[in-house]
């Protein structure tokens, strides 16, 4: 049986904001199924007593002074955008939330 | 047959909850050093890391953490031995990483509480809210939606961004879930939101302005049917912008649950927005599909593990707590609860301390801070101290005690001033307000006065010392109100052998 | 002198007057222009930049002032770090032409070194890759055969140096992108402990993994380069605050006697080429004809790195990568005044990245996902645990441990193309070295049998003993140099038009 059906690759395709045509998707649910049969091996070794490591370094408390440093110009700021206005990143609508 | 307020609150138990987000005034942002001013022109406190370019890594701003800190002290939390940032992953064209540099399950305060107090119709009753957790967190930009006739953001061509904002620190309080408020809930979600902007204004870690969004509010409820002691799904109505649309959003969020659950439909479960004009929330755009937030630990961020040490000195540094202190000036300046009542309303407290430290009478500066000063602010939608400094209005008492100004008088420099005529002293002579405190100048008006007048005058040396009334009103208008009326009494008196 | 020679004998010749600046980076752009067009090392070259640096340099050497050692030699940039106005597209369709505002703390510290940064080179998108076919804008081929992958993802990086387009290159290494290059072109790539160079400005994929390092000829080329860029830098939360080891100084010293030096049991055997494995062996007797006493070490975790790397890393690169949105800076597609900007933001993210950079976003966001974290992501960091233990383990008993850099040599290109898994194995000894976050080296050992291409041979040291892995390297680098007679680049045959 497959690990993740191509609807839940669909799922995923959406929540990382990745179109993706059915033929695209069919072919990664494919691949998806593979990766992860390699990789579920992970669950075998640690167990609840092993700690997680999110960080190859322990190192704690790293912070600057609250101090202002010099901003970018706008035209820098602005530089690589795609389109802008009024000085601001001109955008398509934006149709979400108010 | 629709519930009122009162009709829905004798049938359901509302629970409150309360999520309030606090922009912190440090001077740079969370992340990285760009400026923090409100109101700058677009985009020019950015760069690479606020901006979230590729490659641009955050670092901390240690003051950010250290007020963190300060509130979760205040609000009675314990302090994490070990917190972390993770990431909160969303898309959303304002927030430049596409993920929030927020905390999750590591949160740098928990376990806290904050006690208020509300007027019931028994007199003042006091509630205790618990905090859940004070977490650190950072803002977004800000959008522009141009194009379509509402400037709203349906029916907008395009949007334009401005990323000032994004990465300013954000401090996040939640509340655990509030019950037993009974009708009272309203009042007491406005008294904890006040309670709580009292704190921050004291710990001055934030402008707490909520107009301007340095203070934003949501405001989650649910209603259980009384007796059922079971919790009703809950609805998130944010962004709450004022004190009294605190108060509104719950009342009205009660009203209109209850009277869903009346009518056999289900609450849903959705954030909603409150709509100032008729005190009503309407539902936010409802997302098809949930999104996943996938909170990880932040790989570009080290963990915040404060010690003891820095904790309690931290500690130290933590002002008297506001109730505390309200009760103390209270009775020293011997203020009726009225009138205190007044004073913490109109945000005049902290001025009115000013003014007395300089050396003027508690009542005095009470009196012409929310009287006349007051007065001409609201007229014209300013702060009292826009128009007046704290140190204006104490020369201004000072010289009323000294016999130099009369109260009429003093309210002629206090107008000058506001007018922008200059300092007291300035409007004083500009004016020519001084009081007539020169003896020979008054005698000459007290014995015109006399002759115009014989007959009181004799009655007065007679022993009817109220007749003097008559011959110093005649004093005062002859020197056209610039004579201090006391001191033309005691000459008068005198004068006439009394 | 010649583009041959080594960058400590290029700096050298420039602080001897009897070479300028300029006169250097002209005869690199000469070879570029002769070779890169079947190389295909570079993605971009800022001839002007270049040498108006050059220039700089020069100027202040006539001046007499005191230069830094690198003063006036050339380098190349992988793609990944940014430049200020010099284009940096990470080898995607999604960046090309953007032109950063700013310039990364490396770049910061080669500018301020007088180093001359002769272009951007080409790389697997993202640096997620092990051969460079990866890149939006055509592979790069391996100067000992063209038709063969010069590795990845920094294949540009390593190709340059062994087409002699530049003598010195950085990498960025999150699973092996600087050593296992390195490994299949017969140069040596440095991975330092991570936090010993900053990432500020290098365009991250996995952020706990990542590491940029410098890339070379020789072991004393790496050193003099590793001397620049490492170091603190404030602006990198996770960069070390603390004293660089002095690796120049243990590149050069080339004595290990009485060493102890692990060979882990686990980076050999099934999966390793034969010649990869006969090259290690006849490297590790040189060893210990050179006095280091050689220990067995056991490290059981290593099985499952792999696994847990190719869920920790497309889990951050999932995040990572998010801010590819078309908004503020990059491709856009769609934007026609109808779309609204989520559409576009889909649409830019499908026509801007490429198939494995999606396939690994899209592991990502699984991993990561509610309901599944526990099980894949969370798993995978106790795993990273369990190795850091197999480490601190070994290297209770060794000063060093070592292994190939990679169980075979460069396959030909399109060979694993289609075959995720079979591309991912190539990094299966470099990987354990980025989930313990301590520094690795690769450098060659000698040529196949079985088809006279280099193979690498990797050293690994402890965090922030850096200096132990130039140590051992130099010591071995100079045993093989008079075993061979000559340096193995001048066993590769001849590249058309190369100088
Ligand atoms: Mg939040
Ligand atoms: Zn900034």
């Amino acid at each position: 049986m497959a690990a993740i059906s191509r609807d839940e690759v669909a799922n995923l395709a959406r929540l990382a904001r990745i179109t993706m045509s059915d033929a695209e998707l069919d072919h990664l649910a494919g691949e998806m199924d593979v990766i992860l049969g390699a990789v579920a091996r992970v669950q075998e070794v640690a167990g609840a007593d092993v700690p997680a490591t999110s960080h190859p370094l322990a190192v704690n408390n790293v912070s600057r002074e609250d101090v202002v440093t010099p901003s970018l110009t706008p035209a820098e700021t602005l530089s690589g955008a795609p389109a802008s206005e009024d000085q601001r990143f001109k955008v398509p609508q934006i149709l979400g939330e108010e | 047959m629709s519930l009122n307020y009162d009709q829905a609150i004798e049938k359901y138990e509302p629970t409150l909850g309360l999520e309030v987000h606090v922009e912190l005034n440090t001077k740079s942002k969370m992340f990285c050093g760009c400026a923090t001013e409100f109101g700058a022109q677009p985009n020019t406190q950015t760069c690479p890391v606020c901006l979230g370019l590729p490659g641009a890594l955050p670092v901390v701003n240690k003051k950010a953490i250290e007020s963190s800190i300060l509130i979760g002290l205040a609000l009675n939390c314990s302090i994490a031995p070990f917190s972390r940032f993770a990431r909160k992953n969303y898309f959303y064209p304002d927030m430049p990483k596409n993920f929030q540099t927020s905390q999750y399950d590591e949160p740098i305060c928990v376990n806290g509480f904050l006690d208020v107090e509300i007027e019931a119709d028994d007199g003042m009753k006091s509630f205790r809210i618990e905090i859940e957790r004070v977490h650190m967190e950072e803002d977004t930009g800000k959008s522009l939606h141009v194009g379509g006739s509402t400037g709203r953001i349906h029916g907008a061509e395009y949007s334009l961004l401005d990323y000032n904002r994004a990465g300013i620190p954000l401090v996040e309080i939640v509340t655990k879930i509030v019950p037993n408020t009974g009708k009272y809930a309203p009042q007491v979600a406005r008294a904890y939101v006040a309670a709580l902007r009292d704190i921050l204004r004291s710990l001055n870690v934030s402008d707490v302005k909520m107009e301007q969004g340095s203070l934003r509010c949501d405001v989650n409820l649910s209603l259980s049917k009384i007796g059922s002691g079971k919790l009703g799904t809950r609805s998130e109505t944010k962004n709450v912008n004022s004190l009294r649309s605190v108060e509104r959003a719950a009342a009205g969020e009660v009203i209109r649950q209850a009277n869903r659950l009346e009518a056999g439909e289900r609450i849903v479960q959705e954030t909603r927005h409150f709509l100032e004009e008729s005190g009503q929330t309407r539902p936010g755009r409802s997302k098809e599909q949930a999104e996943d937030y996938r909170y990880f630990p932040e790989p570009d961020l080290v963990p915040v593990a404060p010690d003891a040490k820095w904790i309690e000195e931290l500690r130290k540094t933590l002002p008297e707590k506001p109730a505390a202190r309200r009760k103390r000036l209270q009775t020293a300046w011997s203020v009726p609860d009225k009138e205190m009542a007044a004073m913490v309303n109109a945000e005049l407290l902290d001025t009115v301390e000013e003014t007395v430290k300089l050396g003027a009478d508690p009542t005095k500066a009470r009196s012409w801070w929310l009287g006349e000063v007051s007065r001409v602010a609201n007229d014209r939608g300013v702060l009292p101290t826009e128009l007046i400094s704290v140190k204006d209005i104490a020369q201004v008492i000072a010289l009323i005690a000294s016999g130099e100004l009369t109260d009429k008088l003093a309210r002629q420099v206090v107008e000058g001033v506001i007018a922008g005529e200059g300092s007291p002293s300035d409007v004083i002579s500009k004016r020519g307000l001084k009081v007539v405190s020169d003896d020979s100048a008054l005698m000459k008006a007290i014995e015109d006065a006399i002759a115009a007048q014989p007959d009181t005058a004799e009655r007065v040396r007679g022993g009817n010392i109220p007749a003097a009334g008559a011959l110093i009103g005649a004093v005062m208008k002859a020197t056209g109100g610039q004579a201090d009326a006391a001191k033309v009494r005691e000459l008068l008196l005198k004068h006439l052998g009394q | 002198m010649s583009i041959r020679d080594n960058a400590s004998v290029m700096a050298a010749a420039l602080a001897n007057k009897e070479i300028s600046a300029v006169e250097l980076a002209n005869q690199h752009y000469e070879q570029i222009a002769s070779v890169d067009k079947n190389v295909h090392a570079f993605l971009y070259l800022d001839k002007e930049g270049a040498l108006a640096q050059a220039k700089e340099v020069d100027k202040k050497r006539a001046a007499g002032e005191k230069l830094s050692p690198l003063a006036g030699v050339p380098l190349a940039l992988k793609d990944v770090m940014t430049q200020k106005g010099v284009p940096t597209t990470c080898g995607s369709k999604m960046l090309e032409g953007w032109r950063p505002p700013y310039d990364s703390t490396v770049v910061t510290k080669l500018k301020s070194a007088g180093i001359v940064i002769l272009g951007k080179t080409n790389m697997d998108e993202f640096a997620m890759g092990s051969s460079t076919e990866n890149s939006a804008f055509g592979p790069t081929h391996n100067p000992w055969d063209l038709t063969r992958i010069p590795g990845g993802s920094g294949g540009g990086s390593s190709a340059s140096l062994a087409a002699y387009e530049a003598p010195l290159a950085i990498g960025t290494d999150t699973g092996g992108s600087i050593r296992q290059p390195a490994a299949v072109t017969g140069t040596v790539g440095v991975k330092p402990t991570y936090g010993g160079v900053s990432r500020y400005g290098l365009v991250a994929f996995s952020s706990s993994l990542d590491q940029a390092g410098p890339c070379a000829r020789t072991v004393l080329d790496a050193a003099l380069l590793h001397q620049v860029i490492a170091g603190f830098d404030p602006k990198d939360s996770t960069s070390i605050n603390q004293a660089v080891p002095d690796v120049v100084a243990a590149a050069k010293k080339l004595d290990i006697k009485g060493m102890k030096i692990g060979v882990v049991k686990q980076l050999a055997g099934d999966g390793y080429q034969k010649g990869v494995e006969s090259k290690f062996n006849e490297a590790v007797a040189e060893l210990v004809k050179l006095g280091a006493e050689i220990i067995e070490v056991s490290c059981p975790n290593f099985e499952y790195a792999l696994a847990a790397y190719y869920l920790i890393a497309p889990s951050e690169c999932s995040s990572n990568l998010a801010r590819f949105d078309s908004m503020r800076f990059g491709l856009r597609i769609g934007d026609d005044g109808v779309k609204g900007a989520e559409e576009v933001m889909n649409l830019t993210r499908q026509a801007g990245f490429g198939r494995e950079v999606k396939r690994r976003i899209i592991l990502g966001t699984y991993a990561l996902s509610s309901g599944y974290y526990d099980a894949y992501y969370g798993s995978a960091q106790k795993v990273r645990t369990l190795i850091k233990r197999d480490f601190d383990a070994a290297f209770e008993k060794c000063d060093v441990l070592i292994s190939p850099t990679a169980p075979t040599t460069a396959f030909k290109i399109g060979e694993k193309s289609n075959d995720p898994l079979a591309m991912y194995l190539n990094d299966i000894a470099t990987i354990p070295v980025n989930m313990a976050g301590i520094g690795g080296m690769s450098l060659p050992c000698g040529l196949a049998e079985e088809d006279n291409l280099p193979v690498g041979f990797q050293i690994m040291s402890p965090a922030m003993k850096d200096d132990r892995m130039y140590l051992v390297g130099g010591a071995l680098e100079a045993a093989l140099l008079s075993k061979w007679g000559k340096p193995i680049l001048d066993f590769a045959p001849k590249l058309a038009g190369s100088k």
